[in-house]
């Protein structure tokens, strides 16, 4: 059970919050790399996604890339992009790699999103005369909302998930702390639980943060709240 | 480079592709970790100088390599079996206890909470630190690394067949209870069939994602083919990387349509509806 001791110790010695390899420096490379391709993934995936769904067009494609998304292991195409001249061993080819892993759930959210807003309510949109770009703006999008941000949330989780295993290519993020506390030579069990721990509630953070910040941004939910609170005011 | 390993080449490789060496942009490989699969084509040829290398694929360090294939077929075959193994074994405990998880949550309003909560939580623990955090349980074992396969492929199974529970219409319960059906025996004649499409539709998710997911168990070395993506990659060998991704991606498109077969077969009355 020395490894349960070693945790605290782990996390009480200030070697490893310093520099290169210390806890911020590391959270910070996880942190940036996971933005970035959530970012690149949200501008890439959510004007599609919106697009098609609105449209009604390539609900095949939308579905096909989502089941590619899962088919393909982070591992395997990581670790082949990695070794092909040109793309090689830089912070480049991880946030592509990231973002490639980002996309299918937001794409294929959007446009369940967007598909799943009642026709009528739609037609109904048009009959009073707003034009298309209105009613994907101020009918359908906010209709769809709670779908697109689940993609968002999704893919954050998902991104956040990949990060880590690229420490397995030496790459930076929480998980070097993993990959530097296992080996050939056997496993610094104290180390690798602290970087589990870190990952682990980095990731639950993102998870439920963005649970939290979809139901806040939800239009409907937002005024049914409104009215809820004027409703206890008035009585 | 990062963690100072230094950035020593094998020489042959840098005579065969000159430009991968410009820019840095092609790994840092420690000698050691390069040698092998040169060193063992080395040997089959009765020399280990470079000089006396016969030039084939391996020697080239090509992406497709037949020779590969040939010449590792065992290690490959292992490592397939082991990747069959995680899959096969972690999707059986995943489903065997998903279904009473589901028909828990299904008929008892607290459970639902409470499982699916507890689910969502396990699944958004990314893969690297689920394994990690089983290690002080099982070790550095492939029972590590099926348990958290088998919590990841519970979870979407749980929620799918919740899914196809909740969409049985009422009004059949209703007419299942008329006809003086018990309600284990509507679970099973009249639910259970109803809802076996979503549940498949699980499984099959379940299974794509577990495949793809168990090579991450390289990381405490049971990772299935991910060990050789792994060892491919850090002694930068193209066709072992390349051979193990290719079949990865084959386990797991052979898995989806083997279950969308099966899926077929156990609900014939769904065909021709889609």
């Amino acid at each position: 059970m020395g490894w349960l001791t070693g945790i605290p110790a782990w996390f009480a010695d200030p070697a490893n919050w310093r520099g290169e390899a210390g806890v911020p420096t590391l959270f910070l490379q996880h942190l940036g790399y996971s933005a970035a391709a959530l970012g690149l993934a949200c501008l890439v995936a959510l004007p599609v996604g919106v697009w098609l769904g609105h449209t009604g067009r390539g609900g095949v494609l939308a579905q096909q890339v989502g089941n590619a998304g899962r088919a393909v292991p982070v591992l395997a195409l990581l670790g082949v992009l990695l070794l092909v001249p040109g793309f090689g061993r830089t912070w480049w080819t991880l946030i592509l790699c990231l973002t490639l892993f980002a996309i299918p759930p937001i794409l294929t959210n959007a446009y369940t999103g967007l598909r799943e807003v009642d026709r009528g309510v739609v037609d109904a949109a048009r009959g009073m005369g707003m034009s298309e770009g209105e009613v994907l703006r101020r009918v359908e999008l906010p209709l769809a909302t709670p779908l697109l941000m689940n993609g968002v949330r999704q893919a954050a989780v998902q991104v956040v998930a990949t990060t880590s295993i690229a420490a397995l290519f030496a790459f930076g993020g929480l998980g070097r702390i993993i990959t530097r506390a296992t080996g050939s030579a056997g496993i610094d069990l104290s180390a690798a639980l602290a970087g589990t721990l870190l990952i682990a509630a980095f990731a639950l953070v993102v998870e439920y943060g963005l649970a939290w910040a979809g139901h806040r941004a939800d239009p409907v939910a937002r005024a049914r709240r409104t009215a809820q609170r004027r409703a206890v005011t008035t009585s | 480079m990062a963690d100072g390993e230094r950035a020593v080449r094998v020489a042959l490789l840098d005579a065969v592709e000159p430009d991968g060496a410009a820019g840095g942009s092609v790994p840092a490989v420690p000698l050691t970790a390069a040698a092998p699969h040169l060193l063992s084509v080395g040997s089959l040829s009765g020399g280990v100088h470079t000089a006396t290398l016969p030039d084939n694929c391996l020697v080239r360090n090509d992406w497709i390599c037949p020779l590969y294939v040939q010449t590792r077929a065992d290690v490959l075959l292992e490592a397939v079996e082991q990747h069959l193994y995680l899959v096969l074994v972690s999707l059986l405990a995943g489903a065997l206890l998903a279904v009473p998880l589901a028909v828990l949550a299904h008929r008892v309003r607290r459970a639902r909470g409470l499982t699916l909560g507890v689910t969502t939580a396990i699944y958004t623990i990314p893969s690297l630190a689920l394994f990690i955090l089983l290690v002080p349980m099982t070790g550095l074992t492939s029972t590590t690394v099926v348990i958290a396969l088998a919590l990841y492929s519970l979870t979407i199974l749980v929620r799918n067949i919740l899914v196809g529970l909740d969409g049985v219409d009422p009004e059949v319960r209703d007419a299942a209870a008329g006809m003086g059906l018990s309600s284990w025996r509507t679970l099973w004649r009249v639910e259970a069939p109803l809802a076996l499409p979503a549940a498949m539709a699980g499984l099959r998710v379940a299974a794509v994602s577990t495949v793809a997911l168990a090579t991450v168990g390289a990381v405490i070395g049971n990772g299935g083919l991910g060990n050789l993506i792994t060892s491919g990659y850090s002694s930068n060998f193209n066709a072992q990387v390349l051979t193990a991704s290719v079949l990865c991606v084959v386990l797991a498109v052979a898995f989806d349509l083997l279950l969308l077969g099966a899926q077929r077969l156990a609900t014939p009355w769904r065909r021709g509806v889609r």
